[in-house]
C-alpha cells in the first residue's frame, strides 16, 4: 500500500557553505527522533571524510522523517541534501527536480552569498516554494532584520515568515519543520497504477550493496523483484532491494508517487545510472522519458601524473576505481614528455578536480603531480571540420585552423562593496565582460562573461584574496566563443619544452610568457654554462630571461676522509639525474615542471 | 707505476670545538689519552700484517683534531711503531697540523727532534674580529708568534686560512690576502668557509643567524685568491692549495687526490688500499673508546670494509683528481681502477669546454666547477 501524497513533503536545503546546513540537517533528523542521541554523530548526510572535513556535500542524500504536526496528522518529509556547488549544477537541478520545496538556509550574520544565489534560483525556476530559514540567530553578529531585507532585495522572494533559528542550539527547530508541512505543497498525487515512471536522482558505489540509486516516483511503484529499465540506455535490471533512509537504511516492501527512496538491482558501475536518467518497467514502459537529461560533460580537464614512474599501474588502478563511483570523472591516458605516463582528466569544474585529486591522493595513497587545468578548445579547420583540443602540445598547425573558440562562464560575485574596484579590474584583466552590477545594501553583486580559461588558472584563489575573503563566486558555463587565441610555446637553450606550452589569449601572450620565463629562471637550476628560455608565439619570442652560468660547484676540503662521503654524494646525484628530465643539453627538475605548470596568473 | 702508501694518523682531541668544523672532533677534558695511544700503536702492527706484502711508507700525517695536543713521547712511540711495522721510505714526508696556540713550551722543537719534518698551521685568519667569529683560541699575533717558531724548526710549513665568511667583501679578503703573502709561506691552504651539516655554523643558519655568502661572491674571492697567490708564484696545484714550488706541495696529501694508498688509523679514520688487487674502502670507528675496544678484540680498528667495484673507485679517483690543477693520468686512472670513463661524457666535456686532455693528463679547466664535471662525467 503506497503512501497518500497529501502526507508527504519533499524539500531540499539551500545554503551557503558554513551556514549552517549539514547542523540544521542533523538537527531536524534529531527532532522527528530518526537518530537516537547515540548514533547522532556530527553531520550524518555527509559521509565521505572529504565532505565532512571541507563541510561540502558532493553527493546528494536522503532522510526519511516522520513527524506529527501541530494539526496532529502524520506526515512523512524527505529531506534531500543536494551538493551546493556549482560544479555540480546540473546535479544539483535534478536532486531540485525531485522535490516541491526548499529551506533557504541564510547564516543571519553572513547575509545572502554567490553560491546560496545561484541554487535559489534554481530552485525557483523548479516551482518550489522557498521557507527561508534566518540561522545563528544567537550569535552577537546577527542581524536577522537586515539579512531578511537582503533576501527580499537580492533575491527577490518573501522573507516576511522567514524562521528564526539556531541550528547549533537548537532554536526554531520545530518551527521549520511546521513551515515544511504547512507551507511547502506535497508531491502530485501521481497514478499508482500506471507504469512505472520515476527519476534517478544520484547514484553512488557502496563497498557492501553495489550501486545504490536514489530516486524519486512519480507514478507506479517500485518493488523488490521487478525488472525495470533505464531509458536512456535500455538496460534493464532486477531489483532486489527497496529501502529509504532514516539515515540508517531501512529495507521497505514498495515506494509509489512521490516517494523518495532507493533501490539496488545488481548494478556494475555509477555510470550506468546515470543522474536524471527515467526509471521504468521493462513489462509495461512509460511513454515518455522525464525531460532534463544530459550526459555528462566535463569543462575542466588537467593531467595526473604519478611522481613516481613506477606507481602508474597503482594510479591506473585508482581512476578506474573512482571512476566506478564518480561517472562524471573522466579519464585517458596521456604522455609527456616532462612527466611521463599518465592521464588527462576531465572534471565537472575546479573543485570536482580538487575533490578528485585529492581522493586519489588520500583513498589510494599516492603521490601525484596535477598539471595546471585546462578547458577544451574548439578548433574549426579551414577544410569545415571541427576538432576538440585538449592537450596545448596536440595543437595542429595554424595554417590549417580557421577559428578557435573557447569555453565562457557567466559569474555572479558577491562582494563587500569595498572591494568593488580591485574586483572589476581583476575581471577586466580576465577578459571579462560587464553583464550586470547591482547592490543591496552595503554589498554589491556583479555579473560578468568570462573565458573559463582566465578562471581556471587562480581567479577565485585572487578574488579570495583582494576581498580578504569576504566576496564569493559562482558560475554557469556558458556558449564558446571565437577568441584570438593562440598556442604559446616555451624554449629552454632553443630547445621547445612542449609541456609547458600553453593556449593563451593573444593579448594575455607577452604578460603569461614574461611570467613563464621568470618563473622558470627560478625553478631551472644553474648549469655550467647560460641557459636562454623564451616564450614564443610561432616564431616571434614574446619574453626572455637568461640562467647565468654556475660559477661555484666544489668542496673547499677535500682529503682521504671524503673520498667516500664524495662518491655517495654521487651516487645520490646520480639518481637525483632520473627525477631529471633532459631538454637538449638542459636537464629540467620534475619539481619545475610542477611548479611552473602550477603556474597562476600573476 | 705501482701506488704509493701513506699512513694517516687521526688525533681526535681538540681544546675545544671550532663552530665550523665536522670532523671526527672530541673535546679533550685533560683525561689520559695514553689508551688511544696504545690502540694506535695496536692498529698500526695490525695493518702491517694484513698487507699483501712489505710496503714502506712514503708519508706519515698527524691530523685531526688537534695532533699537537699529543705529547713528544707519544708522538715517539707512533713513530717507532710505524717505522718497525712498515719501514720508511729515504725522504719520507712527516706532518703534523697544530693549532698556534697549542705551542706551550716550544714543543715544535721537540717534535722537530722527533723527525717530524713538516708543519701544518691552523692560522685561519689575521683578524682578530674574524678568529673570534670563526671560534678560534688565538690571537692574531700568536698566530704569528706560532709561525715563527715553526718556521725556525721545520723545513716546510703550511698555514691553513678560511675565506668566505658571512659579510666578506673582496676588497677585504684582499687585504688579507697581502698580509698571507707577507709571511713568505712556501706552502697555503686556502679553504672556503662552508656551512657543514652538525655543526654549530649549521645551527645558526637554520636559526637564520649566520648567512652564508653567494656563490658568485665566493667565485669572486676565490679569483681574488688566484689572482694574488700568481704573482707571488704561488699558484694552486689543488683547489685549495697553493705551493711556491713542487718540492713545497704536500706530499701525503697527494697520495690521496693521486689515487694512491693510504692507511687511516685513530678513530674514525679512512683509508684506501688494494688488497689482493681490489680496491678496498676501510674505516674505523669514530668513538675512541670504541676503537680501542676493536683494535685489542680484533687486532685492528675497522669497523667498515668495502671492497669497491671498479666504477665506485674510478668515481672517487676522478672526484679527487680532478681537484689537481696537472689532472690525473686517463690511462693509469682507469688502469688503476679498472673501469673506463664514458667517451660520450667525456667528449661532450671536452667540447663545452670544461675538460682537456693534456699529455695523458685529464685537467678541469674550471676548478672552481670540479665537483659538477666529475658528476657530469660520471652520470
Amino acid at each position: 500500500m503506497t503512501i497518500d501524497p497529501e502526507h508527504i513533503r519533499n524539500f531540499s536545503i539551500i545554503a551557503h557553505i558554513d551556514h549552517g546546513k549539514s547542523t540544521l540537517a542533523d538537527r531536524l533528523i534529531q527532532f522527528t527522533g530518526a537518530l537516537s542521541q547515540r548514533e547522532m554523530k556530527e553531520q550524518v548526510l555527509d559521509n565521505m571524510d572529504i565532505e565532512r572535513e571541507r563541510g561540502i556535500t558532493i553527493k546528494a542524500q536522503t532522510v526519511r522523517l516522520d513527524y506529527t504536526a501541530k494539526d496532529g496528522q502524520k506526515y512523512i518529509l524527505n529531506l534531500m541534501d543536494t551538493p551546493g556547488h556549482v560544479d555540480f549544477a546540473y546535479e544539483v537541478s535534478r536532486s531540485l527536480s525531485a522535490c516541491e520545496g526548499s529551506i533557504l538556509v541564510v547564516d543571519a550574520s553572513q547575509g545572502v552569498e554567490a553560491q546560496t544565489l545561484a541554487n535559489v534560483y534554481q530552485a525557483v525556476e523548479h516551482d518550489h516554494e522557498i521557507v527561508t530559514v534566518l540561522n545563528k540567530i544567537d550569535l552577537p553578529a546577527a542581524e536577522p532584520e537586515q539579512v531578511a531585507q537582503q533576501v527580499e532585495d537580492v533575491i527577490g522572494i518573501d522573507a516576511t515568515d522567514a524562521v528564526y533559528a539556531s541550528a547549533k542550539s537548537g532554536i526554531g527547530i520545530e518551527d521549520i519543520l511546521e513551515a515544511i508541512v504547512e507551507k511547502l505543497a506535497p508531491p502530485d498525487a501521481g497514478d499508482s497504477e500506471a507504469p512505472l515512471k520515476a527519476l534517478l536522482v544520484d547514484a553512488w558505489y557502496d563497498a557492501y550493496l553495489g550501486v545504490i540509486v536514489l530516486f524519486r516516483v512519480l507514478d507506479g511503484v517500485v518493488k523488490k523483484g521487478m525488472r525495470i529499465r533505464m531509458m536512456s540506455t535500455n538496460a534493464s535490471y532486477v531489483v532486489d532491494r527497496v529501502g529509504v533512509f532514516r539515515p540508517k537504511i531501512e529495507t521497505v516492501d514498495e515506494l509509489g508517487p512521490g516517494e523518495i527512496g532507493f533501490l539496488t538491482a545488481s548494478i556494475k558501475q555509477v555510470a550506468d545510472a546515470a543522474v536524471g536518467e527515467t526509471i521504468t518497467e521493462e513489462k509495461r514502459p512509460t511513454k515518455e522519458a522525464l525531460p532534463g537529461f544530459r550526459p555528462v560533460q566535463p569543462v575542466v580537464f588537467c593531467g595526473i601524473f604519478p611522481v613516481d614512474a613506477a606507481d602508474f599501474e597503482d594510479l591506473r588502478a585508482a581512476v578506474g576505481k573512482l571512476r566506478l563511483n564518480d561517472a562524471s570523472f573522466s579519464y585517458e591516458m596521456e604522455t609527456s614528455a616532462a612527466l611521463g605516463f599518465g592521464f588527462r582528466c576531465g572534471f565537472l569544474g575546479l573543485l570536482h578536480l580538487e575533490i578528485i585529486q585529492e581522493r586519489l591522493s588520500r583513498e589510494f595513497d599516492l603521490d601525484l603531480i596535477a598539471t595546471a587545468p585546462s578547458v577544451v578548445y574548439e578548433l574549426t579547420m579551414t577544410d569545415g571540420t571541427k576538432t576538440y583540443l585538449h592537450n596545448p602540445a596536440d595543437m595542429p598547425d595554424p595554417v590549417k585552423i580557421e577559428s578557435i573558440a573557447e569555453p565562457w562562464i557567466r559569474a555572479t560575485i558577491l562582494t563587500p562593496d569595498e572591494y568593488i574596484g580591485p574586483i572589476l579590474k581583476l575581471c577586466q584583466d580576465r577578459r571579462g565582460i560587464q553583464q550586470d552590477m547591482s547592490y543591496a545594501g552595503s554589498r554589491a553583486m556583479l555579473v560578468y562573461d568570462l573565458p573559463l580559461n582566465e578562471v581556471v588558472f587562480d581567479f577565485y584563489d585572487r578574488l579570495k584574496s583582494i576581498s580578504k575573503g569576504y566576496a564569493s563566486f559562482d558560475y554557469t558555463v556558458e556558449e564558446n566563443r571565437i577568441g584570438d587565441l593562440v598556442k604559446m610555446s616555451v624554449l629552454v637553450n632553443a630547445e621547445p619544452v612542449d609541456a609547458l606550452s600553453m593556449m593563451v589569449h593573444r593579448s594575455q601572450a607577452e604578460n603569461r610568457g614574461r611570467i613563464m620565463v621568470e618563473k622558470l629562471k627560478d625553478l631551472i637550476p644553474r648549469h655550467m654554462f647560460k641557459i636562454p628560455i623564451q616564450a614564443a608565439l610561432g616564431g616571434r619570442v614574446i619574453a626572455r630571461e637568461t640562467i647565468s652560468a654556475m660559477r661555484k660547484d666544489v668542496t673547499a676540503k677535500c682529503y682521504g676522509g671524503d673520498a667516500t662521503r664524495k662518491r655517495k654524494l654521487l651516487d645520490k646525484q646520480k639518481a637525483g639525474k632520473k627525477k631529471m628530465r633532459q631538454f637538449g643539453k638542459v636537464e629540467i627538475p620534475q619539481s619545475a615542471f610542477i611548479a611552473a605548470l602550477k603556474m597562476d596568473g600573476d | 707505476m705501482p701506488a704509493l702508501l701513506g699512513l694517516y694518523i687521526h688525533w681526535p682531541y681538540c681544546s675545544h670545538i671550532c663552530p665550523y668544523c665536522d670532523f671526527n672532533v672530541r673535546r679533550d677534558r685533560g683525561r689520559d689519552t695514553d689508551f688511544l695511544v696504545d690502540a694506535i700503536i695496536a692498529d698500526i702492527a695490525g695493518n702491517a700484517i694484513r698487507m699483501d706484502e712489505p710496503r714502506a711508507l712514503t708519508s706519515l700525517a698527524f691530523g685531526g683534531g688537534t695532533p699537537s695536543r699529543l705529547h713528544a713521547s707519544q708522538i715517539n712511540r707512533i713513530l717507532d711503531a710505524a717505522e718497525c711495522s712498515f719501514g720508511f721510505l729515504p725522504g719520507i714526508e712527516i706532518s703534523l697540523e697544530a693549532n698556534p696556540a697549542d705551542n706551550q713550551g716550544d714543543c715544535f722543537k721537540s717534535f722537530a727532534a722527533l723527525g717530524i719534518n713538516r708543519l701544518s698551521l691552523g692560522i685561519q685568519s689575521l683578524n682578530a674580529q674574524e678568529l673570534q667569529f670563526l671560534g678560534r683560541d688565538h690571537s692574531p699575533k700568536e698566530a704569528l708568534r706560532a709561525l715563527d717558531f715553526a718556521v725556525k724548526h721545520f723545513s716546510s710549513v703550511s698555514a691553513d686560512f678560511i675565506y668566505g665568511l658571512p659579510g666578506q667583501q673582496p676588497h677585504h679578503w684582499q687585504e688579507s690576502l697581502q698580509e698571507i703573502m707577507a709571511l713568505g709561506l712556501e706552502h697555503l691552504s686556502l679553504y672556503c668557509l662552508s656551512i657543514e651539516p652538525r655543526t654549530v655554523f649549521a645551527k645558526r643558519h637554520k636559526q637564520g643567524l649566520l648567512t652564508p655568502l653567494e656563490d658568485d661572491l665566493v667565485a669572486d674571492l676565490y679569483q681574488c685568491a688566484q689572482n694574488m697567490t700568481a704573482e707571488h708564484r704561488m699558484n694552486a696545484y689543488e683547489t685549495s692549495n697553493h705551493a711556491a714550488s713542487i718540492s713545497a706541495r704536500s706530499v701525503h696529501n697527494l697520495l690521496y687526490w693521486q689515487g694512491d694508498d693510504w692507511i687511516g688509523v685513530g678513530p674514525g679514520a679512512h683509508g684506501r688500499l688494494s688488497i689482493q688487487g681490489q680496491r678496498q674502502e676501510l674505516a674505523t670507528y669514530c668513538r675512541p673508546q670504541d676503537y680501542a675496544k676493536a683494535v685489542s678484540e680484533n687486532g685492528w680498528g675497522i669497523q667498515l670494509q668495502n671492497a669497491l667495484t671498479p666504477q665506485q673507485d674510478l668515481a672517487e679517483r676522478i672526484v679527487l683528481g680532478l681537484r689537481l690543477r696537472d689532472g690525473i693520468h686517463l690511462e693509469q686512472l682507469q688502469d688503476r681502477a679498472g673501469a673506463s670513463i664514458s667517451r660520450k661524457n667525456l667528449s661532450e666535456l671536452i667540447a663545452g669546454g670544461f675538460l682537456r686532455l693534456n699529455n695523458h693528463y685529464l685537467q678541469a679547466t674550471k676548478p672552481l666547477l670540479v665537483d659538477r664535471i666529475a658528476s657530469e662525467l660520471l652520470c
